[in-house]
């Protein structure tokens, strides 16, 4: 597998692994990653902590294309990590799709030497 | 036409809090350079102290992160110090060697601590308190060393105490003059909070003269002038501060004190301009925060070229910050001609002094209880004749004149009355976000103002505000308000429409009630969930994706990201078996830290996620099962030990509250829900605090309901006497399903009890057919909820999901 392309995808389960309106973690070089799955079987991925006070989104409330932190409620969009709201705070987002009823990422190391 | 190009040296609140003002006057005039010494952001420096203490992450004090200069076209140098001002070539140098023009200059470098020219004052482990980067030296020297002494008893000498306590280090406060913050308090309130802090294990010696710092090649003594010798690994110098003016000198402006400014800020070269600590202003120096706002108001005034009133100088007022203690000051006091109002309240730790003169206020103590201080404080910069409030001015705003008008307080402030002091925030700016950006909100106010943001003290006023400036839109919100911004019904509306149309899901309810967003939101859903639950019981199907994370893994998220675990333990009571499981757990897991809680349980604290079924299953083992400590639901039966042991005892209160706790457990609440049964009058099991609290008395039991500790401290109201202990546990189950069936969601039984009146309460339990309808619904639906989820969960069987990751690419990191 070649890690450095951004072509790289990573199959990482199946999206009826994960609940409606709900997340589970990939853990990942980097910081673990939180993996959501919405009401419209959509599926995104954010660093699995809140750029605000570290919580773990993926124990957060999810409803529509938002989670709910669960330590300060800070609110996030998923498709792009930003907060709802005024306020600045982003989390960081990793490109997610469904190929056949399985979840890939982006290759997470892509990822984070992207953003860096 | 070419934009001027402004230079601003300082990236502190000063210097930002200019830039801000003048961009709001004038967004376009300049080309901007910001030159921080710093190697971050602009942050809030006054609410370091909440960093040092735990309270608060740096995270959260960022004022503007580098996307706000992005987003504003300003070129920031972070951690680049300029070191030269050239006036004739209008240049200024950093040290990393950029030379950059300038058309206007802003110096705002602020402030030095002073640091005592005493032997082994360079020694490594001597830091001021002023910036990041001595909060992190002070956090790192609490985890390798044990005692810090602190130099200085004034506002920041304190906060850096306590921070450091807080931090784990036996603190020793030094302080010269006779009075902690001798400048702001005067005896009666120093003495206080002196005890107040040595209650909290710091020592403070006051009329202490530091003679010389002692260490090799670090800090380890504190000499003082009479001998004394004081261990120290850390020494914190907070003697005070002085302006920042060797810049200012450097470049030839007139300098004294601080660089010298006129009222716009100006100083001798009209291109440099300077605010914050580091100036001299009509020949004062200033060191705290709301001296900055009105200075940098006048500066970009000038800046934009707006003709404005210029700075005049400031009367500060000073609250301290640290948990727990309420005090603020303002003004002068023990001057002659004066003559003061003292109002003291022993038990409640409270005092309050006012100094006049001529009818007027000019100085303020407030100790304990500190929420009219702003009312004082603008009466004294108004210099108002307070000889009409004279009678009640000590008892604050509030006497005589509220009773009719709850809003009369915040309506009676000028419009230039501080508000929220923290950020700088005026009723003028507040009242206007309400009326011209459309804030309804406590949060919408904030995210547009910044006020009540900070250490939220304001937060009462800022709410009067929005009641009083909304009128009757406000009050729809407060009173009946609706349940979220995903609907216009109220809490009630919604739990009458799912029992009339009989609705039983959540889309059923957003579908039928019009709901205004697709899938509702993290606080309406909860709150559905419950409802649905309470009113469909056996019926409904939980769903766990609208509860709580808490609730959802049943355990306590804690502030790292790791859970706590509270096994059941039956009024309180434990045996050898539990005690060596729980033992047996907390080495096998590597359990940090187990604690006992205020309703006479066992804390499990530090527990991994993954780790919390194998956790549970252990505990299973042993008999124990979840003690619902982290859900909206029956938390705690707290005992005393009754005539089982007591001499004192009347009944067996034991035995009675591991009856009740066998017959509430599993219940889901509106809130969560603890009880007591105390054996006696005395009350040692403190059920007069509590949702529930029984106590016997010779002739049986008496119940009171509707108390609760915590931030809100509210007695219960005596809701009845019963002669068995069968009448107990009816009241009991009769009371929490009236409780589960009309309170609003996160309502506990205190306000609720409050906002039906205990008269209503006591009438349904008096009414023995309503009594017993009730009390037959709790057991019912008790039925459906009485299952251990930890059980379900150690089996592996029930939301494994929630406890196992994904998967793991762990093995990627060698690609």
């Amino acid at each position: 597998m070649n890690a450095m392309t951004p072509q790289t995808w990573i199959a990482v389960g199946r999206i009826t692994d994960i609940p409606r309106r709900g997340a589970r973690i990939v853990k990942a070089p980097g910081g673990d990653i939180a993996v959501f799955r919405t009401g419209n079987d959509e599926v995104y991925a954010l660093r699995d902590r809140c750029p605000h006070g570290n919580g773990p989104l993926s124990n957060g409330i999810v409803h529509d294309r938002r989670v709910t932190c669960p330590l300060h409620g800070m609110v996030f969009d998923l498709t792009n990590g930003e907060t709802v709201g005024p306020d600045t705070c982003r989390a960081q987002t990793i490109a997610a799709r469904v190929v056949a009823g399985v979840i890939e990422l982006a290759n997470p190391l892509y990822a984070e030497n992207a953003s860096a | 036409m070419s934009k001027e190009r402004l230079v601003v040296v300082g990236n502190g609140m000063a210097g930002i809090r200019t830039l801000e003002e003048l961009l709001a006057r004038a967004p376009d005039r300049y080309d901007i350079t910001v030159f921080g010494a710093e190697p971050h952001p602009n942050y809030n420096r006054i609410m370091l102290s909440p960093v040092l203490a735990g309270e608060k992450s740096f995270e959260q004090i960022v004022l503007n992160g580098r996307d706000w200069y992005e987003s504003h076209g300003i070129t920031l140098h972070t951690g680049d110090r300029v070191m030269g001002i050239d006036r004739a070539a209008k240049t200024v140098t950093s040290i990393s060697g950029r030379t950059v023009p300038y058309d206007k200059l802003l110096l705002a470098i602020g402030s030095n601590p002073v640091i005592l020219p005493i032997p082994g004052k360079d020694l490594p482990g001597v830091v001021g308190f002023r910036d990041l980067s001595d909060v992190e030296a002070m956090v790192a020297a609490a985890k390798s060393g044990t005692h810090a002494v602190v130099i200085g008893g004034g506002l920041l000498g304190l906060e850096a105490a306590n921070g450091l306590a807080v931090n784990g280090m036996e603190v020793t406060v030094l302080h010269l003059m006779g009075t902690l913050m001798e400048r702001q308090l005067d005896e009666a309130a120093g003495y206080l909070l002196q005890a107040e802090l040595e209650s909290r294990g710091i020592k403070i010696i006051t009329k202490a003269q530091t003679e010389a710092i002692v260490g090799d090649d670090k800090v380890e003594k504190v000499r003082l002038a009479d001998g004394r010798e004081l261990d120290a690994d850390l020494v914190v110098m907070a003697v005070g501060i002085r302006a920042n003016a060797e810049l200012g000198k450097l470049a030839g402006l007139e300098v004294n004190r601080g660089i010298v400014v006129d009222d716009h800020m100006v100083t001798s070269d009209p291109d440099v301009l300077a605010v914050g600590e580091c100036v001299e202003h009509r020949g004062v120096t200033y060191g705290l925060v709301a001296p900055l706002w009105d200075m940098a108001k006048a500066c970009a005034d000038h800046l934009a070229r707006i003709g404005g009133p210029g700075y005049t100088g400031t009367v500060s007022a000073t609250r301290l910050k640290v948990t727990g203690v309420e005090l603020f000051s303002a003004g002068s006091f023990g001057d002659a001609g004066t003559e003061d109002i003292v109002f003291r309240d022993g038990a409640r730790g409270v005092y309050k002094r006012l100094v006049l003169r001529e009818n007027r206020i000019v100085g303020t103590v407030l100790y304990g209880d500190t929420k009219d201080g702003s009312w004082y404080f603008q009466l004294l910069k108004d210099e108002e004749d307070v000889s009409d409030l004279r009678d009640t001015l000590i008892f604050g705003q509030g006497a005589g004149v509220v009773e009719q008008d709850p809003f009369a307080a915040v309506a009676a402030l000028p419009d230039n009355a501080d508000i929220c002091g923290c950020n700088g925030v005026n009723k003028g700016t507040i009242v206007a976000a309400i009326r011209e950006k459309g804030c309804c909100t406590l949060d919408d106010v904030r995210t547009h103002t910044k006020a009540s943001a900070s250490c939220g003290g304001c937060t009462g006023l800022v709410e009067k505000l929005l009641a009083y400036t909304l009128g009757d839109g406000y009050q729809a919100q407060t009173g009946d308000k609706p349940m979220c911004k995903c609907t216009h019904l109220t809490h009630d509306e919604v739990r009458r429409l799912i029992l009339i149309d009989k609705l039983k899901s959540i889309p059923a309810v957003m579908q039928a009630l019009e709901w205004t967003t697709p899938e509702g939101c993290a606080s309406c859903r909860p709150a559905l969930n419950y409802y649905l639950m309470c009113a469909w019981p056996g019926e409904y199907k939980d769903d766990n994706q609208s509860r709580f994370i808490n609730e959802r893994v049943h355990a306590n998220i804690q502030k790292d990201g790791t859970y706590s675990v509270v096994p059941r333990m039956w009024g309180g009571l434990t045996n050898a078996a539990e005690l060596r499981a729980i033992a047996d757990v907390v080495e096998k897991f590597a359990i940090p830290t187990v604690k006992v809680t205020g309703g006479q349980r066992i804390d499990l604290l530090g527990v991994k996620k993954e780790d919390l079924p194998a956790v549970w299953a252990d505990l299973n083992k042993a008999g124990m099962v979840s003690g619902h400590a982290y859900g909206k639901a029956l938390r705690t039966v707290k005992t005393c030990v009754g005539s089982e042991w007591c001499r004192f005892g009347t009944q067996a209160s034991m035995s009675m509250g591991v009856k009740l706790e066998k017959m509430t457990w599993g219940t889901w609440t509106p809130h969560k829900v603890k009880l007591a049964v105390s054996g006696c009058p005395r009350n040692c099991a403190e059920a007069t605090v509590k949702d529930f609290g029984v106590v016997a008395v010779d002739s049986g039991w008496e119940l009171h309901v509707g108390g609760n500790g915590g931030l809100h401290v509210r007695a219960t109201d005596f809701l009845m006497k019963v002669d068995t202990e069968e009448e107990v546990m009816e009241v009991c189950g009769a009371f929490l399903q009236l409780y589960r069936e009309e309170a609003r969601y996160l309502e506990r039984t205190a306000p609720w009890v409050e906002r039906v009146g205990i008269d209503y309460v006591r009438a349904r339990m008096e009414d023995l057919e309503i009594r017993e309808a009730l009390y037959h619904r709790f057991l019912a639906s008790q039925r459906f909820e009485q299952i251990d989820p930890w059980a379900e969960r150690a089996s592996g069987a029930v939301d494994n999901h929630e406890f196992a990751p994904l998967a793991t690419l762990a093995t990627l990191a060698a690609e």
